[in-house]
């Protein structure tokens, strides 16, 4: 692909950071990447961004989880328990 | 506490431990049952069911993979066995066409016109940011299938992209895919709250 040979214009930059993130970018497209960014603040401040987002997916977030959805899974937990008591 | 610690409580019958177990996960199973199911309701069901099959044993986790890999198996099978049912068409994804950023963002020479603006000075700021960690979730809430299920299960969860495949039944390379339209979809969307701007 000979297109992969010119320098990365922002444009297709920012369509390279997640793979650039998981590690999969092929080692020609990581050294653009790279290079692009080091010349490139806004590029770096997107990639920054990416993994401020990727970080806070990662932090469970309690009120994600409704009360009674909570309530309804504990009561048929102690249900099931009931017979144990001795 | 570890995973497995809990479970093995919560198959003792430790109440704390099983709600602990549903707090880390619950929500995530609903989100990933939806991929496969007609509704919210039947989601519900699904992760419900997949709870009880836990308490009582069902599916015996013997530690071959991580807790979490073999809880969202079980959700998986449970919800693929109703979706048939339900004759639910599995999504594929929608934004084959769409690109990260607004093309009205970059000038002609594919350079930044409207330049993104950092969140925060720093990532540890962002995990203790109420107010990021609120619109990354809800931005991820409201991501279309099959993105919710592959970010849930990489990003939130923290699943291998190898796991989150075998689960799904995709391609690395197509996780990948799905993974990076719906992180660049949740960073936009993020970024049009703080700012009140586009994405």
């Amino acid at each position: 692909m000979r297109v992969l040979a010119h320098p990365l214009v922002c444009r297709d930059a920012v369509e390279l950071m997640s793979d650039y993130l998981e590690g999969s970018l092929s080692r020609r497209d990581r050294r653009r990447l790279e290079k692009h960014l080091v010349g490139c603040e806004h590029c770096s401040a997107y990639l920054e961004q990416m993994r401020v987002t990727i970080a806070a997916s990662g932090v469970v977030a309690p009120e994600d989880l409704e009360p009674e959805a909570l309530d309804d899974l504990v009561e048929i937990f102690r249900k099931f328990h009931e017979n144990d008591e001795p | 506490m570890d995973d497995a610690e809990l479970l093995a409580q919560l198959l003792g019958g430790d109440e704390k431990a099983f709600a602990e177990l549903v707090g880390r996960y619950h929500a995530s199973l609903v989100r990933v049952a939806r991929y496969y199911v007609n509704s919210d309701a039947s989601a519900q069901d699904v992760a419900q069911e997949t709870w009880i099959a836990v308490m009582k044993g069902a599916d015996r986790f013997e530690g071959r993979s991580s807790f979490k890999t073999w809880l969202f198996r079980i959700l998986v099978n449970r919800a693929r066995s109703l979706g048939v049912k339900e004759h639910r068409t599995v999504p594929v994804d929608p934004s084959d066409s769409s690109t990260s950023v607004a093309a009205r963002r970059f000038d002609e020479g594919g350079a930044w016109r409207e330049p993104p603006v950092p969140f925060t000075e720093r990532i540890d700021d962002a995990i203790n940011n109420e107010r990021i960690l609120r619109l990354v979730h809800d931005a991820i809430t409201r991501l279309p299938e099959p993105q919710q299920a592959v970010v849930t299960l990489r990003d939130v969860q923290g699943l291998s992209t190898m796991d989150v495949a075998q689960l799904l039944g995709l391609s690395e390379a197509n996780v990948r895919v799905i993974l990076h339209r719906g992180r660049a979809r949740v960073r936009g969307d993020v970024e049009s709250k703080l700012n009140g701007g586009g994405s």
